[in-house]
């Protein structure tokens, strides 16, 4: 694939944050909603967990602590950007935070499975 | 089209989150394991004000912090603004407290 | 070192802005040659009604910044060899601005939004009396000194996405500029500053995805600067709200 012109590692993950913050939000209603069944309609919310021992949906939710991890981690850098002594590691701290990500949603999958 | 007030408020809620985020993710490392049922799920929260503390902080903390994050996608990437920006940031925020608040009061009242 | 071709083919916006068209021309390939000189030659050897800025040739004035391969450059400093891709050069006006015609933009947004910024000095003293002196090691001066070799030239304006997404923006240059003056003990009127960059359009904007600091020509950081700003904003407004 061309990377998009004026790509380079600190815009890209300016993009995650992006992306992984609007995906958790368009993902949070629904989150909400089904949890909220617990009590009024039991049945649905089994219903559902029951599906999610199919391992595409184990995947998806790989992806979503993936995204939670990535964009807690990424927002903790940019914290520390503006509160925090200037420091020029910002595309190391940027992979770090990637890396991170990766590490908690990995060992959240390995449970899954 | 984000104030210092609106900027604070996106940096105090992604405070309070982050430690209750690692919270989140150690509960659904621990508890995915083997499946998850809505007995099990109510057997950890129905009762507890621990619970009702930790997720109810995080709705509250997660709904300021999504509306102004989707407030500045929509005037950037959708060229939304004035008082129509202002109703959908605090719409979503209050849709978001009512749904979550919900969730909440389901699965920790005893 | 890859074989030198004899010609170029570069692709020129050309135009007013609403009706903008792309014009191909071949301009012979040659040695230490800069974007710059690729655009001279075509106004000079192919079409006289090209319209673009330049004045220094040095990269100290600011005028010949323009979009080539879709990023922000310094024409005058930036050499065919490391931008052409496989001998091709699409050269357009600054991003996010609006065209006045062909290659030249129109810059009054962009110092618009310096003064809107407050990034004007603000004077302490009167002309009969000393100025305060630079001290190089306090860390205030070392702070205002990271910025002050901006050119003016847009670069960090037309790299910036949230610039092109929110056209409010006060965007990098005129920040880092207020930045550096709040930092600077012959600037007078910090409050002022503060309240400039906190605006709808203000410092918080910022989502620090450092394009500004990756195009630089001069390799200053406003995504630091602007940092700078919002921690002294924030600062400030708690420091208020105490002694309210």
């Amino acid at each position: 694939m061309k990377q998009p012109p004026r790509s380079h590692p600190l815009w890209l993950a300016f993009v995650l944050h992006r992306v992984s913050g609007l995906a958790l939000a368009l993902f949070l209603p629904a989150h909400f909603w089904l949890l909220a069944q617990a009590i009024t309609a039991p049945a649905r919310l089994d219903g559902f967990l029951a599906f999610a021992e199919n391992p595409l949906v184990k995947i998806a939710e790989f992806g979503l602590v993936f995204l939670l991890a990535v964009h807690m981690f990424g927002g903790l850098r940019l914290m520390a950007l503006e509160f925090l002594p200037w420091s020029d590691r910002q595309k190391t701290l940027a992979a770090g935070a990637v890396g991170a990500a990766l590490f908690l949603s990995g060992t959240f999958f390995l449970r899954a499975i | 089209m984000l104030d210092l007030r609106l900027y604070m408020a996106q940096r105090l809620s992604a405070l309070v989150m982050a430690p209750l985020v690692l919270g989140h993710i150690a509960v659904m490392i621990y508890a995915i394991q083997g499946g998850l049922s809505t007995t099990e799920i109510l057997g950890r929260t129905q009762g507890s004000l621990l619970w009702f503390l930790f997720y109810g902080t995080f709705v509250l903390a997660v709904s300021v912090h999504a509306a102004i994050g989707l407030r500045v996608i929509v005037h950037e990437w959708l060229r939304l603004r004035g008082i129509a920006l202002d109703v959908l940031t605090w719409g979503i925020c209050a849709a978001l407290l009512t749904l979550g608040l919900s969730a909440v009061f389901a699965v920790t009242l005893p | 070192m890859t074989r030198t071709r004899d010609m170029l083919q570069v692709t020129v916006q050309r135009g007013e802005a609403g009706k903008t068209r792309m014009q191909r021309f071949d301009v012979p390939a040659r040695e230490n040659q800069t974007v710059l000189d690729v655009v001279s030659w075509i106004q000079q050897e192919a079409d006289p009604t090209l319209s673009y800025r330049f004045a220094c040739r040095v990269g100290m004035c600011g005028s010949c910044a323009m979009m080539v391969n879709g990023v922000p450059r310094w024409t005058c400093r930036t050499h065919v060899s490391r931008v052409a891709n496989d001998g091709r050069l699409d050269i357009a006006p600054l991003r996010n601005l609006p065209v006045i015609k062909d290659l030249a933009t129109d810059m009054d947004p962009f110092f618009d939004k310096w003064v809107a910024a407050e990034a004007r000095h603000h004077p302490t003293r009167g002309r009969l009396e000393e100025f305060d002196p630079i001290t190089p090691d306090n860390p205030e001066r070392a702070e205002a000194n990271l910025g002050i070799e901006c050119i003016n030239c847009g670069i960090c304006y037309a790299a910036c996405d949230t610039v092109a997404g929110n056209p409010d923006y006060l965007g990098p240059a005129a920040l880092q500029r207020a930045w550096t003056l709040l930092n600077d003990s012959r600037d007078a009127d910090r409050p002022t500053i503060l309240a400039a960059v906190s605006g709808k359009g203000g410092c918080h904007n910022c989502h620090s995805m450092g394009s500004c600091a990756q195009y630089c020509p001069n390799e200053l950081n406003p995504m630091r600067a602007i940092a700078g700003l919002k921690r002294e904003t924030v600062k400030a407004a708690l420091r208020g709200k105490r002694d309210a």
